[in-house]
């Protein structure tokens, strides 16, 4: 029915209903900011209560009693896409919420936060949740008195921010300033020999100064690699793979995204040359290698980088 | 008095996923039409009508469907406001008195007209429910919900209901030819729009007859050897939604056994598994060979058309025992299951 209606059924002014003793408790407590159910003769609670038991027919007792407020979902369903009628415009689900101290289930909404339309549901949402109401300031004496449930507290979010002011030190420094100018400069230890990729200015294995600077290749060999499912700005798009690349002529490993074959097909061994940026926009970091992408050469055995893993 | 009834003349409308432009009257009138002239009746012992005044929002529509029956001089008349499987078992009392031997039944809907989730929002428990603005597909997705929690029944299975019923709709003429489920979002979660019945303006009509009337009507009568049916508390939450015991009871009452055809009004993909496992009905048992509600859904005749259906099965030869079910309420809230028979018991 997508056109305007031509023909309206309609009670101006609402529908009046007389509730009687039994509905109309209920729905005074719930005026009040309270929920109650109805004690039936075998002793179990209705919640929201009728005037008669629905397992017997039988007249259920005077008896009220508090539940609640908080609640179990024992079923829900989720709605992407709220209609006018529905109580909430924006995602929900309906649920059936037992009040503790009842035997029988409530209907309602149940509000769990900001979702785009048509969103699937949360993962959490699942019965045994533990849900409260959420009063209506203003409340009237109906079912909506309870403008809607909402889960109980069991996280919250507190803001987390730091401002640091970093310097990356004498040795990054002439690091980024040799990347700068596309060239990628280690030091060689006078002790052990080894080239270290950045430079750092120690030898991390012998504890000793080093200084002999020495340029390494843009090519190298991946010694081991990872596939990445979760999406991050700075990488390609998923599954993207990150690698430690051995570069020719030095010692230590790097981190470095590879590209430019299908993840499934990145292996260890496999020759990889770096893919640079166009050179008017390089500066003094590491992102001047967009990632590194397969050379047309044969594997390297694993033997040879064995020590490098 | 105990006699022999059978359903011996079936006929529906093609039913139409949009409004064609008739009226009520003119899109039933035809269907009682070619019921008269399949059977050669132009009175019967009794008329019962299903349908539900709040499809077109006016008072007592289901008197001017009369026009189309023709109630002159005055017919023994009556109406349930309701599935027109419950006119049928009125028609069934009635005939057991034994003073008449034919009853025409009919039940028409024209869902297109309004928004049906709102209309049977208002249906629904004026104080708890209702005010709320919960709709039926809103609260068959509760039921869904738990039954695939209480089962450990996945929405792939839903999915495979849904997929075998648009198949075999595809079959049938009347229904409407809808394409497999593809990748569709959630409806309601956990349902999807392939998992919902889909509405449908259409009407059906049976002619019910005893004993040897039945007999001279039809070469192979379809005969009603039990029904019955059973409801459950309205309160989707004072009741289990995973199971349908008043499905159960009514199967049991009905006498459904060793049936080779099942008509089920399945108004969503989940409630043809709660009823497989009430009506015990095992993979040897052809479900909704028609395509069921989920390939056309004319409010207040689909339960009608289940026992159509079922008993053209026997009329054609095809089973020699056949169960139709129909349901009312939201939540499969009241069952009633007939079984029909190829051969009299008596």
């Amino acid at each position: 029915m997508s056109s305007e209606p031509n023909h309206v059924v309609e009670f101006p002014g609402g529908y009046t209903r007389s509730v009687g003793p039994v509905i109309g408790r209920f729905l005074t407590e719930l005026r009040d900011g309270r929920l109650v159910g109805v004690r039936t003769a075998d002793g179990r609670v209705l919640v929201p209560p009728t005037e008669y038991d629905p397992e017997t027919g039988e007249a259920v007792t005077g008896e009220f009693v508090e539940v609640g407020p908080a609640g179990t979902v024992t079923s829900w369903s989720w709605v992407p896409r709220p209609r006018p009628a529905h109580p909430l415009d924006r995602p929900f689900a309906w649920a059936l919420i037992r009040p503790d101290g009842a035997d029988t289930a409530l209907l309602h909404a149940l509000d769990l936060g900001e979702f785009e339309e048509g969103a699937d549901p949360p993962r959490y949402l699942k019965a045994g949740l533990r849900v409260r109401p959420k009063w209506r300031a203003e409340r009237t004496g109906g079912i909506g008195d309870i403008a809607c449930f909402r889960p109980e507290v069991t996280m919250i979010n507190a803001p987390t921010r730091l401002e640091y002011r970093l310097r990356g030190g004498r040795a990054l420094d002439r690091f980024l300033a040799g990347i700068a100018e596309g060239r990628i400069l280690g030091h060689r230890c006078p002790v052990c020999g080894q080239v270290i990729v950045p430079m750092k200015g120690l030898c991390p294995r012998d504890g000793v100064p080093t200084s002999e600077e020495v340029e390494v290749a843009d090519t190298g060999t991946v010694t081991t690699f990872a596939v990445n499912n979760l999406p991050d700005p700075r990488a390609p798009d998923v599954p993207f793979v990150s690698a430690y690349v051995l570069l020719d002529g030095a010692d230590l490993t790097m981190l470095a995204l590879v590209a430019g074959i299908p993840a499934d097909q990145v292996r260890i061994g496999m020759r990889v040359k770096a893919v640079w940026r166009p050179r008017e926009e390089w500066g003094p970091t590491l992102d001047n290698i967009k990632w590194f992408e397969p050379l047309d050469e044969p594997d390297v055995l694993f033997e040879r980088i064995k020590d490098y893993v | 008095m105990n006699r022999d009834i059978a359903v011996v003349a079936f006929a529906q409308t093609r039913h139409s996923a949009q409004d064609d432009g008739l009226t009520e009257v003119e899109m039933l009138a035809p269907v009682i039409g070619e019921i008269k002239e399949r059977t050669g009746l132009t009175r019967f012992g009794f008329t019962c009508s299903g349908s539900c005044d709040y499809l077109a929002g006016t008072p007592f529509s289901f008197v001017s469907a009369l026009d189309a029956v023709g109630a002159w001089p005055p017919i023994s008349e009556s109406h349930v406001e309701m599935d027109a499987a419950w006119a049928l078992y009125e028609a069934w009392v009635r005939l057991r008195h034994g003073d008449v031997d034919t009853a025409l039944v009919y039940g028409f809907g024209k869902g297109s007209q309004g928004a049906l989730r709102e209309i049977f929002t208002q249906q629904l428990d004026p104080y708890y429910l209702a005010p709320l603005g919960v709709d039926p597909v809103s609260l068959a997705a509760l039921q869904a919900r738990a039954y695939l929690d209480r089962a450990g029944v996945k929405e792939d299975d839903l999915r495979a209901v849904a997929a075998r019923s648009r198949a075999a709709g595809r079959a049938n003429p009347y229904a409407l030819h809808l394409p497999d489920p593809d990748d569709e979002g959630y409806e309601v979660a956990p349902l999807r729009p392939s998992d919902i019945a889909p509405v449908a303006d259409g009407a059906a009509a049976i002619v019910l007859a005893a004993g040897d009337t039945a007999r001279e009507l039809c070469e192979r009568p379809a005969w009603i050897s039990g029904v019955d049916h059973r409801a459950e508390a309205h309160a989707p939450g004072a009741r289990d939604l995973t199971r349908s015991e008043s499905t159960r009871i009514a199967a049991r009452k009905a006498g459904a056994d060793r049936v080779e055809v099942a008509e089920l009004h399945a108004r969503y993909s989940h409630e043809e598994l709660i009823l497989r496992e009430a009506l015990g009905l095992d993979e040897s048992v052809s479900v909704n060979p028609s395509g069921g509600p989920l390939s056309a859904d004319p409010v207040m005749a689909t339960g009608l058309i289940r026992i159509g259906e079922a008993a053209a099965r026997i009329h054609d030869g095809t089973a020699t025992r056949a169960l139709a079910h129909a349901a009312s309420g939201p939540c499969l809230q009241q069952n009633l299951v007939c079984v029909l028979s190829g051969e009299s018991d008596g």
